[in-house]
């Protein structure tokens, strides 16, 4: 028996011996900043827990040997079922483990929040904090659009970001929930309809990055991948040319098309993009004539629009039903041109506070007039914003 | 006796078997595995009330409470469960006494009381859904048709099963087996009412302060 | 034949089938079209045997409507074990596709039928495999440990049997009518609303848990009435088998978790069937919610899982060590602090949702508190081997193997717990490897334990060891195999539920993994022909004894296979080891003073009431709603009419107890002469 289970335990080395061999570990070796800290967390928290692990794992090997039945020199005690001291070791052990760990928790989730500005770009280099490069994500079925809204450009299935800058991306997506990570940079995000989500990195050497979604969405999954260029300035510039020398334009009736469900869709750039698109994605309100979460929200907040507005739906055809020739609608509600007031009540909620480089010290508090929001919708365009939009 | 040990020869020898036993009482369990589903139950209104909690003012940009809600209408549908509940614990103290005939009668007035109660709510969503406001319209109707329906449900399910029990007590008179299931049915009853209090507080009452 | 004719052929049609077309059946699909005829084939042999052997009546006497507790928990093993080989069909389809479709490869299975198959392995194995066994073990020991002679509510029981394989036959069912669910195995809308999920397979998810859930619910509320009410005299709590605590702890979890599943999974329903808004985009509705309270159940659902199997291992370290459990209060409490603590932790399934730095780190701490009881059991165990008498039969081999493994999946749970360390890894290969390891290394072991554990006390003869150590290494070996190339990959980044890979440099991964899953099939096969072998060799392998184990708790100490009533005399309580006690202490066998027994009856009604229940979730499933509402009010009408029947026992005469005592008296004798 003792033969066997040493055999188990070289197989429990398989991994250990796979990182020797050089594959392409990006979770292990990334080349963000906020990647690299989530990867040293994984290996303090996992050499934090060996520190018991091991031995038990010994132990029971030992013991399992020690006392099998052959052995008649081992002493038996076959009463001996308490011991007060052994009990207080034994929840003690794993407690001040936890204990560390918990700690190590409490401040890593603060400090790592994917909603937290970066106040870092490498260790010890706080210095060069521009005001970060402004991404906004819309994940489609099944492929991803970006917009660069300081270049008004939008591109699908390819990001670029230049080294050293801090990206701040939000995210949304259009229909069904996925999860936005590019492994090499920072961890993932849920993208969800309706909702918008942040996460904040940094890349810190250049390169081409794997980028996909990470939540199952339907058949065009696997093929839900995009590529990540960590450049240089120069070549983000060149980057930005490129798109801006492209002969598309993305407006909203570009949009509502390229929303239709595509599998294994190729890179595309757009040198333009339609006013407010990804806020009217993000209120789930491209379609024209759909009222905006956003001003559907205010309305409610005020409660409700009365009993007239009860019939104030129309239909609207899924997407995803196009793709297989069947039509299942459901409805929707229809803009109303009143409530101005409603409208701008919300674009007050939007708080825009300066970036604040002193490092988070209390435990979990938030800075003082900051708010954070976990699901913070963006406000709705104004009315003339809209009309302007629509037409 | 102390039945886990005997004395034999004045030294104490343990027992280890029952010998003179009794059958087990049959539905020995029963209450406690009611009082068990009714917990569960009571689980899937806490969950429904959280959904209503968290939805309950997703009007979307349509009607809401106070456009919806007649509370003069819900006072009275509220008594109608209440007043069912208090001839219920009629029922149940002439069943206690043995008298048949009187325990059917309050069954039949509690009967008719949760009859009465069904049709106001089903004229209510009658109503709401003729304006429109059907539970397609918005997450808060969504939420307060299946939070007050299911409460619905459950009312309708009690009257199949009262009228059920009327029919065995008819027939088979107030023996054990029918006590014990009228006691289950009042539990049931009661805690229906102890819902319906929950529903007219948060949702009718607190939907119209809103 | 006019126009309007055929219009109303179909709309008669449409009435009568619903959205039910020909084209339904997916004749157009090799894979699926081979597979239904070996169903098919084997469906008929079966059947044609069972005629011809002329088995019907005896099966549907002595087993469908029993209300033996030891016969339902055999059906359910027997549920549970079938319905195993159909989530690793699906298993091993997923690891040849994904160790096939590389370098543009588009593997074996489309997207539409892939998607189906993890999503169908996910919802079997822990609905309708772990599930069924789990609750098998428990309907089988727990009467038997506190020396009950059935359970509160047998007529419950055997109802509660039928509800879960209907829902077993319907997901069954979906294989060869329509479609399943591919939404993977917790269908999270939006993706799962009518909108995207159009077709029938949501529909049959939904209904096929639904069903199984009434079951799982109701078997829930028994055992905990039995365990409370049904004990031995003598037996405090504090003197009941680890096991049965655990057990106790885990029905508790059920009655408190699956009515939230039942109600988020009618939630999902209205949304599909009324047009409701309770998960949708539009109109207010939420889907995070739906997250949120899926895993409210979900989570609980674990532990539910896990718990009655470390009661196993608790009985198997300690028979097998000859000693007493070590710290069985702290076992006790550690139990109840699981139980409660796997309701403040659901959110640790999703802290990628942007629930905010302090919302998470709540979630992430009590998620690692949970190890702290976790941990202390795992030394509980170990202490429990030292100065003892270890002999390694396999329910001890496979206990060793558990904790082997166990806390190396523990580990991995707890890096996952630590929320900026999940962002890295969930979702990805890593979180699946991790779960397979504390299911496959917790609860897969630890039933294997307890079938080799307790199988002579059901069946009257003891498991074959050889094909037992054929099955254990096949297991062990083909887990390591299996999952630890998908922790490996988790670390390169590659996510869960992909199809096809770009990354050449993968493929051996998966390759690796796909031959650790053809070792797992040798060790199911090889627990198949250990079955047959034994069943072969059963007088060979014979228990006369009762005791084949030398063991420690009350189910010992009557005869194997014990008599319908159990125990002829209820026993008396003294210790928690009782039937160890017992033998120590000089227990005798009583050989006379016999008393007729008081046992319940059987019945038919939970059968048709199951049937019934099937059809309805079926015809709901295709739109067919006359025979819903037809099966519906058959429900309502048949449990109506149950209640009138109050002659629901009787009495074994008082021969056929002295008759069953007196065989027991002679095969003992011969034993002991022998």
């Amino acid at each position: 028996m003792g033969n066997t289970l040493s055999r188990l335990r070289i197989l429990l080395l398989l991994p250990l011996v796979a990182l020797l061999g050089g594959c392409n570990f990006v979770v292990m070796n990334p080349a963000g900043d906020i990647a690299v800290q989530q990867r040293d967390l994984v290996v303090i928290s996992t050499v934090l827990m060996l520190l018991i692990i091991v031995p038990v794992m010994a132990l029971i090997v030992f013991f399992a040997w020690k006392y099998r039945q052959s052995n008649a020199a081992a002493k038996y005690e076959p009463d001996w079922d308490h011991s007060t001291h052994l009990e207080l070791v034994i929840w003690s052990m794993p407690l001040l483990i936890i204990i560390c760990l918990g700690a190590v928790t409490w401040s890593s989730t603060h400090l790592l929040d994917p909603y937290r500005r970066l106040d870092r770009i490498a260790p010890g280099n706080a210095a060069s904090l521009n005001e970060p490069l402004q991404v906004e994500v819309v994940a489609l079925d099944w492929k991803w659009l970006f917009f660069y809204p300081e270049y008004g450009i939008a591109t699908v299935n390819e990001l670029a970001a230049p080294v050293d800058r801090p990206v701040r991306f939000k995210i949304t997506a259009s229909s069904v929930m996925n999860s936005f990570y590019i492994p090499a940079l920072a961890g993932q995000i849920y993208a969800m309809p309706g909702m918008e989500t942040k996460l904040h990195g940094v890349i810190n050497k250049a390169g081409i990055y794997d980028g996909f979604s990470a939540n199952y969405s339907g058949a065009g999954f696997s093929g839900m991948r995009f590529k990540f260029h960590g450049v240089d300035q120069a070549g983000f510039d060149a980057w930005i040319a490129k798109a801006k020398a492209s002969s598309e334009t993305l407006s909203r009736e570009a949009y509502l098309e390229l929303e239709k469900p595509s599998e294994n869709v190729p890179v595309r750039l757009y040198k333009e993009v339609a006013p407010d698109l990804y806020k009217a994605i993000l209120n789930m309100c491209a379609q024209p004539g759909k009222m905006c979460m956003s001003e559907m929200m205010a309305i409610d907040a005020k409660g409700g629009l009365g009993l007239a507005s009860a019939r104030n739906i129309l239909p609207l055809k899924y997407n995803i039903s196009m793709l297989d020739g069947s039509s299942s609608t459901k409805n929707y509600v229809a803009s109303v041109c009143t409530l101005a007031e409603a409208a701008r009540e919300a674009s007050d909620r939007l708080s825009t506070t300066p970036l604040d480089p002193t490092p988070v010290t209390g435990a979990g508090l938030s800075r003082p007039g900051t708010a954070p929001a976990p699901f913070n919708f963006t406000p709705a365009p104004s009315l003339a914003e809209r009309r302007a939009s629509n037409t | 006796m102390n039945i886990t040990t005997q004395t034999i020869n004045g030294t104490e020898v343990p027992v280890f078997y029952v010998v003179d036993e009794h059958d087990h009482p049959a539905g020995s369990s029963t209450m406690l595995g009611f009082w068990l589903y009714l917990m569960s139950d009571c689980l899937i209104f806490a969950m429904l009330f959280a959904t209503f909690g968290v939805l309950g003012g997703s009007y979307a940009a349509g009607p809401g409470p106070k456009d919806l809600f007649d509370l003069k209408l819900v006072a009275l549908n509220t008594a109608m469960l209440l007043f069912s509940s208090i001839t219920y614990g009629f029922a149940m103290l002439e069943m206690m006494k043995g008298r048949v005939k009187s325990t059917q009668m309050w069954l039949g007035i509690t009967g008719l009381f949760g009859l009465a109660f069904l049709c106001i709510e089903l004229y209510e969503f009658h109503h709401m859904i003729h304006e429109g406001a059907g539970p397609w319209r918005s997450a808060f109707l969504s939420s307060f048709f299946t939070l007050v329906g299911t409460h619905g449900l459950h009312v309708t399910f009690g009257i199949i099963w009262l009228v059920t029990l009327m029919v065995q007590v008819a027939r088979f008179g107030l023996i054990e087996a029918n006590q014990r299931r009228l006691m289950c049915l009042s539990m049931f009853w009661h805690f229906l009412d102890v819902v319906w209090i929950g529903v007219f507080t948060f949702v009718y009452l607190l939907g119209v302060l809103r | 034949m006019s126009d309007t004719a055929a219009l109303a052929n179909t709309g008669l049609a449409k009435f009568i089938f619903g959205r039910l077309t020909l084209e339904s059946l997916p004749l157009h699909e090799p894979i699926l079209v081979a597979t239904f005829a070996m169903v098919a084939l084997g469906g008929i042999v079966l059947l044609g045997a069972l005629t011809y052997f002329k088995l019907w009546g005896y099966l549907w006497k002595e087993w469908f409507t029993s209300v033996d507790h030891k016969k339902i928990g055999i059906m359910y093993m027997v549920l549970g074990i079938v319905m195993l080989l159909r989530g690793f069909a699906d298993a091993i389809m997923m690891r040849a596709q994904q160790a096939m479709a590389f370098n543009g490869s588009d593997g074996f299975l489309p997207a539409h039928h892939y998607d189906q198959v993890f999503t169908a392995h996910g919802v079997i194995m822990i609905f309708f495999v772990a599930m069924p066994l789990v609750t098998g073990l428990m309907n089988y020991i727990v009467p038997l440990q506190i020396g009950a002679r059935d359970v509160s509510f047998p007529f419950l029981n055997n109802f509660s049997f039928w509800m879960t394989t209907g829902g077993a036959i319907l997901v069954m069912m979906s294989l060869f009518v329509g479609e399943f669910a591919k939404t993977g195995w917790l269908a999270y809308p939006p993706l799962s609303n009518i909108g995207y999920s159009p077709d029938v397979g949501v529909d049959y998810y939904i209904w096929a848990l639904q069903v199984a859930g009434v079951g799982t619910t109701l078997s829930g509320i028994n055992l905990i009435a039995t365990i409370v009410k049904m004990r031995a005299p003598g037996m405090t709590m504090m003197k009941m088998p680890i096991f049965t605590w655990t057990s106790l702890c885990t029905n508790v979890l059920i009655v408190a978790s699956f009515p939230i599943l039942t109600a988020v999974l009618a939630l999902l329903s209205l949304d599909r069937y009324v047009g409701t808004n309770f998960f949708t985009n539009d109109l207010g509705g939420n889907p995070m919610m739906y997250v949120n309270l899926i895993w409210i159940w979900g989570h609980p659902e674990v532990y539910i899982l896990i718990l009655p199997l470390f009661g196993v291992f608790s009985e198997v370290t300690s028979t097998f060590s000859g000693k007493k459990l070590f710290g069985y209060t702290s076992m006790v409490y550690a139990t109840l602090v699981i139980t409660i603590l796997s309701y403040l932790v659901w959110l640790h399934h999703f802290f990628t949702m942007g629930s905010g730095a302090s919302v998470n780190s709540f979630f992430g701490i009590t998620t690692m508190i949970i190890s702290i009881p976790t941990g202390a059991k795992i030394f509980n165990w170990l202490f429990t081997m030292y100065r003892g008498r270890i002999r390694f039969e396999l329910p001890m081999m496979w206990t060793i193997a558990f904790m082997l493994t166990f806390v190396i999946g523990g580990m991995t749970g707890v890096l996952l717990a630590v929320p900026p360390a999940d962002f890295v890894l969930h979702n990805s290969l890593f979180l699946i490897a991790h779960f397979h390891n504390v299911i496959i290394g917790g609860v897969v072991f630890g039933i294997f334990a307890a079938i080799n554990f307790w199988f002579p006390k059901a069946f009257g003869f003891r498991l074959d060891p050889f094909w037992g150590k054929v099955s254990f290494w096949g297991w062990v070996v083909g887990f390591y195999f299996a999952f630890m190339p998908l922790y490996v990959l988790g670390l390169m980044g590659v996510t869960r539920r992909l199809r096809t890979f770009d990354d050449p440099s993968l493929q051996i991964w998966f390759i690796i993994a796909a031959f650790g899953a053809v070792l797992i099939a040798i060790g199911i096969g090889a627990f198949l022909v250990q079955i047959a072998v034994s069943i072969w060799n059963r007088e060979k392998l014979r228990d006369t004894t009762g005791d084949p184990w030398n063991a420690r708790t009350l189910e010992w100490a009557t005869s194997s296979p014990p008599p319908d009533y159990n125990f002829a005399f209820t026993p008396v309580i003294h210790d928690n080891d009782s039937w160890w006690d017992m033998k120590r202490r000089g227990y005798v066998r009583p050989l006379e003073g016999f008393k007729p027994i008081h046992m319940p009856k059987n019945t038919g009604t939970g059968v048709i009431l199951s049937v019934l229940a099937t059809a309805m979730g079926f015809a709901l499933i295709w739109y067919m709603w006359w025979l819903a509402a037809l099966s519906f009010v058959a429900l309502v009408a048949v449990a109506i009419f149950h209640t009138f029947n109050y002659n629901r026992d009787f009495h074994i005469p008082v021969e056929d107890v002295i008759r069953t005592e007196g065989d027991r008296t002679k095969l003992l004798a011969a034993q002991a002469a022998s």
